[in-house]
């Protein structure tokens, strides 16, 4: 965005200034629009109340006094915690980390990035793995088995669900020879089904395998229900983030929300053409030749494809009860693994046929 | 013709976006409570109201309350007679009758057991209060909620007519 708008003659500070700025916009924007438009209202109706009334129109300012509560609160360490508590106190920024390093390889149009990365889907799965460590540290330093529980649970599911989600990649990678996530938008939007290139060639249709493997994943990367093991809020209070109060807890809610956003957005950019438009409408061919106003345009067709991914996401939460611990991994590395290691093969030869 | 089976968490997914077509479309279930009110059932449990004048301090709400929350205190005095030249009848008289709201759990027990229809049921239910001691509903404060007690529902042929309050 920045590089269009001041081309790249401003100084280097001033440049990160704006890609600090652009990063903050870019994480929390989807997550208040998340929190507020599903969390508060879509759950709501679907429970027959309307939810938050009274903080601005239809209660648009919940969220705000929410997060002024929050940050009223005592930063409370519980005693047991007290031998570790630096690193206690540190968990919650490592998972909130992670969703920043995530945000900075996706584009959201042709100049409108943070870094070009050639291997930005790899870079993508390997950094969103950060947040199993915060979570680990999280349940182990507050020093209470509810927490250490949860903790482990996480782990343990999120390092089952890491493997889908890769496998289901591969296919999206294989078909657009690719793994700079960029180029993968621009294969989708220049490609053609059969020489027809009305809507591009989105990889929904071609990869619709992977790309239910990859929305379930992602479901159980976010621990949201039918994967929230991890919180069980019936059994574990709340699991790894039950000792956090305050603005710690805040982090918390943020970076799971938030994070839900990026990786809509990831997946809107694997699957659903991410902030293109099919190239032919506009008689664009290649990415140079992209106009300008896509710089504005395409981070707003972006944040449309992760609203409907995240309205899945939070529908299937809001519906589904919670699986066993037991039931949970076998789903994924008896059903899942399987079915991916068998679209990767797929994918290859068809991609070697065709 | 058999309807195919349709796995339990697509109904589910059904089930959640009807009701969230449902009350975008009709609104919700619920009320904006401090703007709009429920009109509570007739007979809806919401404060215990006294009637003074039939109460006689004979203590049964009170012993029989299972939190203890009832405190009477009463006195005796002489009444005129109700003939002349009859002797002063003696007559309780109620210096304190208190129920303690914080501690109470709506049982109804009292208003069951007393034998002169001096407690009656309110469906009124608005009186929190910031502290909690002021939930200590004194003589006074329990004779108005009599305000507010609806009429006793007629009774059902052949039943027998008790005293009005």
């Amino acid at each position: 965005m920045n590089a269009v708008l001041f081309a790249s003659d401003l100084p280097y500070w001033l440049q990160s200034i704006f890609r600090v700025l652009g990063g903050l916009v870019a994480v929390l924007l989807p997550a208040g629009t998340v929190v507020y438009l599903f969390l508060f209202k879509m759950l709501s109706f679907m429970q027959s109340r309307l939810g938050p009334m009274e903080a601005g129109p239809y209660g648009s300012m919940q969220l705000f006094a929410e997060v002024g509560k929050w940050l009223q609160k005592e930063d409370i360490v519980p005693a047991n915690a007290q031998p570790e508590a630096r690193i206690f106190k540190m968990a919650p920024l490592i998972v909130l980390a992670s969703t920043f390093l995530l945000v900075v390889v996706v584009p959201f149009g042709p100049d409108a990035l943070f870094t070009d990365f050639e291997t930005g889907i790899f870079y993508a799965l390997a950094v969103s793995s950060i947040s199993v460590l915060g979570i680990l540290i999280a349940g182990w330093a507050s020093a209470n088995k509810y927490s250490l529980l949860g903790g482990l649970r996480a782990a343990g599911q999120l390092v089952a669900y890491e493997l889908p989600m890769v496998l289901a990649v591969i296919g999206v990678v294989i078909q657009a020879g690719t793994m700079n996530l960029q180029q993968i938008v621009v294969a989708q939007n220049t490609g053609s089904m059969f020489g027809w290139d009305g809507i591009g060639n989105p990889y929904v249709l071609t990869q619709f395998v992977a790309f239910i493997i990859f929305m379930i994943s992602v479901q159980a990367e976010l621990s949201q229900t039918p994967f929230d093991m991890p919180i069980a809020e019936s059994e574990l209070v709340s699991g790894y983030m039950t000792e956090y109060s305050g603005f710690r807890f805040l982090i918390f809610f943020i970076g799971e929300f938030a994070t839900a956003g990026v990786f809509a957005m990831i997946a809107s950019i694997l699957f659903l053409g991410g902030w293109g438009v099919p190239f032919a409408w506009f008689g664009w061919t290649t990415i140079d030749s992209v106009d300008n106003w896509m710089n504005f345009a395409g981070p707003l067709i972006l944040f449309a494809k992760m609203m409907a991914l995240v309205f899945f996401i939070m529908w299937i939460r809001f519906s589904s009860p919670r699986l066993r611990e037991d039931q949970l991994q076998r789903f994924a590395w008896k059903v899942l693994i399987p079915i991916s290691l068998v679209n990767i093969m797929l994918t290859a030869v068809l991609k070697v046929a065709f | 013709m058999a309807k195919p089976k349709v796995p339990g968490m697509f109904k589910g997914l059904g089930v959640t976006f009807a009701t969230l077509l449902a009350t975008a479309k009709n609104g919700a279930d619920t009320v904006q409570y401090p703007h709009e009110k429920e009109t509570p059932p007739i007979r809806a449990r919401g404060v215990i109201a006294l009637h003074e004048d039939n109460c006689t301090s004979c203590m049964l709400c009170a012993r029989s309350c299972p939190d203890w929350c009832i405190y009477i205190e009463g006195h005796k005095e002489l009444a005129p007679p109700r003939r002349a030249g009859g002797a002063p009848r003696k007559v309780n008289k109620l210096d304190r009758f208190d129920i303690d709201y914080a501690l109470c759990m709506y049982c109804g027990i009292c208003v069951e057991v007393c034998p002169f229809d001096a407690l009656f049921w309110s469906p009124e239910y608005e009186y929190s209060e910031p502290r909690i001691a002021d939930l200590l509903h004194d003589k006074a404060k329990l004779g108005e909620w009599m305000q507010t007690v609806p009429e006793a529902p007629e009774l059902e042929a052949g039943a027998e007519k008790k005293g009005k309050k």
